[in-house]
């Protein structure tokens, strides 16, 4: 009964959805205010209505309704409830009905607090973000219903795929469609902006917060989806240029450059066809993604619901979305007059530049993506684009991004000198270079990735801090200091951001730079030596898990003698779905992981044992919650909430409660 | 595609590892070289893995394909050129930039020029454009100007 009730629920979303689609759209135009209105309620109602679809779903999860397609196929009553909960959307029906609801979740916070927006723009808004809504409950309903039922209900389900069977992974999903879709808002602006034919300065200030969060989730998103990568797959790669990452990816770093476009918008009234034309193309590649991970067109880990049908419906979405955008964007090419006027050294030639760079990193991302499709529709040549082709062309571009951050960063509006931006910063870039020398030095030569990388993480960092410091103005310390705490959000978090970013590159290059690795048969009670580490594999025991069976092994690690920690790496068996998967055993430090994995018994009694150690691991990561922070610093930002909201002083516009 | 992942299914089900002990070469620099060169070479089964981290049987012969020329005193690209000649050039995971493969390396670098130069000339207009903003606002802002300001 409630599956069914879900099911109707659904439908209904669908058809206020339409209503708010229509309704809104005819009274902007007419100016009738009533009908402008109604988008309010009716994005109110689609959400509570897509909420309680999704609630039912999520109910027949827990409770193991076995009649239920959807749930046979990716559960079993064995499985711990965090991955019942999570087996909601570790399948291609479900993750739609999330989709849906957070698309709804963000339509019904732009009604809500959407309250400063002039109200013909926010009915075409909510216009907007509703028509994205319909294709997708269409999509849901007729090509991927999650309430389908069985007539015969087995005994007990497949379970989920055990490598989604992870903490890090069951969160993955939400904030990376958090992300994905919170750029559908940017869309919804920039259409609305484009019907209503005005783009000027508010514009910019009212879909930069929602731009900010779409990029703040898919940071952690993506963020979430390498951390489990590095320690699940059990080599301790974090980032494999599969197509399906890619594909979050390029949203990214389209919306990373929309971010900064948006700023120039709001403060000097310049690049705006371009800042629009952005946030189309932010979400068409959201919507590209959804398409690569959903049709099959390309092989990719994420093996996914690959259906030819499924692929077609959502390339149709693509095509009717950006082509109607396009189309409506070079119509209206007149209404985006640049006013602000800049030299060529200036704050904002420098975002230019930052957007040339991301936005031509995320083109070489594209084509590195799909040209193995392309190859073979084209030229019949069946080849891959891996990750040696992508690190060799992408990385140029985010040394030169942030060779000139700092520079930029500190750049006044309209008009500039080099010699005056640089006169805080050469210290800082000196001590920088001295730094790579070192590093180069104490690897005694070698590849040039850890010295670049380390130096430009250094510069961007105390560039960073150098930045938020002359922020302060002059002064006695006391008093910049006092001034330094009241700067306002959108300084700390772009330093802070800028910081995150500087973080993951030093983590990236000393990682990739010096890991190192040892591969041996270990006996039991059997101490090695690995840079500068022993290693004793103590014990290795069968375990009876939950829904799995696991070979552990107890292996210690010591440093100079000292027992530093005792490891537990396992390979498990999930007996029902028949997959193994493999468990490594990390010591998670400051300035390295050790990283153990237990392989196969051997003939002569030994185990298969790898060693690794991976310095400056974590560092990837916690860059990517540090750009998380700066992101909700630059949200709290004042301007945000006078710009939205002000009257009843409500909550910031973005403020959007994570799933 | 049906035939891939049957084969896939059937692999994991029967798990071998990723580099094992006794595929190690003796010698630690033809070793180095095995490692690079498997780094660079997609395990056809897979999806997107290279044969040094794959676990897939096929992955495993690869590798002691691999280690075997280059024992037998191979360079690295007769190694490379080898395994090529047997399998296609679906196996290297950095495609050559031969043919229409020089598009997708080129592509890139000539997006690069392409936006910059456009970013280029779009700066050098804003630098000489009559100061719109200096014109002072209109009335319509004005009065929104005033709105605010009473709040």
């Amino acid at each position: 009964m409630i599956v069914e009730l879900g099911h109707f629920a659904l439908v209904l979303a669908a058809l206020v959805a339409i209503v708010q689609m229509i309704v809104p759209m005819i009274g902007a135009s007419r100016q009738w205010s009533g009908w402008m209105a109604a988008a309010v309620p009716a994005a109110t109602i689609q959400f509570l209505l897509v909420s309680a679809s999704f609630a039912a779903l999520t109910y027949a999860f827990v409770v193991s309704d076995f009649s239920l397609r959807l749930v046979v196929m990716n559960s079993h009553t064995a499985k711990p409830m965090l991955y019942k909960i999570s087996g909601v959307w570790g399948n291609h029906e479900g993750s739609m009905l999330l989709w849906v609801l957070i698309l709804a979740l963000f339509g019904a916070c732009a009604a809500w607090f959407g309250g400063n927006l002039k109200p013909s723009l926010k009915a075409r808004v909510l216009a907007v973000q509703a028509s994205i809504s319909v294709a997708f409950y269409a999509f849901i309903l007729f090509t991927s219903n999650p309430f389908l039922r069985l007539a015969t209900p087995p005994m007990n389900g497949e379970d989920l795929n055990p490598l989604l069977q992870d903490p890090g992974l069951a969160f993955h999903p939400p904030f990376l469609y958090l992300g994905y879709v919170g750029l559908s808002m940017a869309f919804s602006f920039a259409v609305a902006a484009l019907i209503e034919g005005k783009v000027d300065a508010a514009w910019g200030r009212w879909v930069r917060p929602w731009t900010l969060a779409a990029w703040l989730f898919l940071t952690i998103g993506i963020g979430l989806g390498s951390w489990w990568a590095y320690y699940e797959l059990g080599w301790g790669g974090f980032w494999f240029w599969d197509p399906v990452e890619n594909a979050s990816f390029m949203p990214w770093l389209l919306a990373a450059a929309l971010l900064h476009s948006a700023i120039v918008v709001e403060k000097r009234e310049a690049l705006k066809s371009w800042t629009i034309l952005l946030a189309i193309m932010a979400f068409g590649f959201s919507l590209i993604g959804t398409f690569l991970v959903r049709s099959g067109v390309i092989t990719s880990v994420h093996a996914f619901a690959n259906d030819p049908e499924r692929g077609v419906f959502i390339l149709l979405i693509l095509a009717v979305f950006m082509g109607g955008a396009l189309t409506l964007f070079a119509a209206r090419a007149n209404v985006m007059q640049a006013k602000g006027v800049f030299a060529m050294v200036s704050r904002e030639s420098a975002l230019v530049a930052n957007n040339v760079l991301l936005a031509v990193s995320a083109f070489v991302v594209f084509v590195g993506t799909v040209w193995p499709l392309f190859a073979e529709l084209a030229f019949d040549r069946k080849l891959s684009v891996g990750a040696p082709f992508f690190n060799a062309a992408f990385t140029p571009f985010m040394v030169a991004l942030t060779a000139i951050l700092p520079i930029g960063a500190m750049l006044p509006w309209k008009r500039g000198t080099l010699a005056r931006t640089m006169q805080p910063l050469w210290g800082v870039l000196a001590l920088s270079v001295a730094f790579g020398a070192l590093v180069w030095v104490m690897q005694t030569g070698g590849a040039m990735l850890a010295p670049v990388g380390l130096a430009l993480a250094t510069w961007v960092t105390l560039g960073a801090l150098v930045d938020l410091w002359s922020r302060t103005g002059r002064g006695d310390i006391s008093s910049r200091l006092r001034r330094l705490r009241n700067l306002p959000g959108a300084d700390w978090g772009k330093t802070t951001a800028h910081i995150g970013l500087a973080v993951t590159v030093f983590g990236i290059s000393g990682l990739m730079a010096w890991e190192s690795e040892d591969i041996r048969v270990a006996r039991i009670g059997e101490r090695f030596e690995h840079a500068g580490y022993e290693v004793e594999l103590r014990d290795v025991r069968d375990v009876q898990g939950p829904n799995y069976v696991s070979t552990m092994a107890t292996m210690a690690v010591y440093r100079d003698g000292d027992e530093i920690a005792v490891l537990h790496p396992e390979k498990r068996v999930y007996p029902v779905a028949g997959m193994p998967t493999s468990e490594a055993g990390i010591d998670n430090g400051f300035l390295r992981d050790v990283y153990l994995v237990i392989g196969d018994a051997q003939a002569d009694g030994g185990y298969a044992v790898r060693t690794y150690i991976r310095p400056f691991a974590n560092w990837i990561w916690a860059g990517c919650i540090i750009m998380g922070i700066g992101g909700v610093f630059s949200l709290t930002d004042r301007r945000y909430r006078i710009a939205a909201g002000a009257r009843k002083r409500r909550a910031p516009a973005a403020g959007v409660p994570a799933e | 595609m049906k035939r891939l992942v049957l084969a896939l299914g059937l692999l994991l089900a029967a798990p071998a590892q990723a580099v094992t002990p006794d595929e190690i070469l003796d010698d630690p620099a033809l070793e180095a070289r095995a490692r690079e060169i498997s780094k660079g070479l997609r395990c056809l089964v897979c999806r997107n893995e290279n044969i040094d981290e794959s676990n897939a049987e096929l992955a495993s012969d690869l590798r002691v394909l691999v280690r075997e020329r280059l024992v037998e005193g191979d360079s690295d690209e007769e190694v490379l050129d080898y395994v090529v000649d047997r399998y296609g050039e679906y196996v290297l995971l950095k495609p050559t930039a031969t043919g229409a493969n020089l598009v997708l390396w080129i592509a890139g670098p000539a997006m690069l020029l392409v936006a910059g130069g456009l970013g280029l000339v779009y700066v050098r207009r804003r630098g000489s454009a009559p100061d719109a903003a200096a014109a002072g606002l209109s009335a319509e802002e004005e009065a929104r100007l005033r709105d605010i300001l009473e709040e």
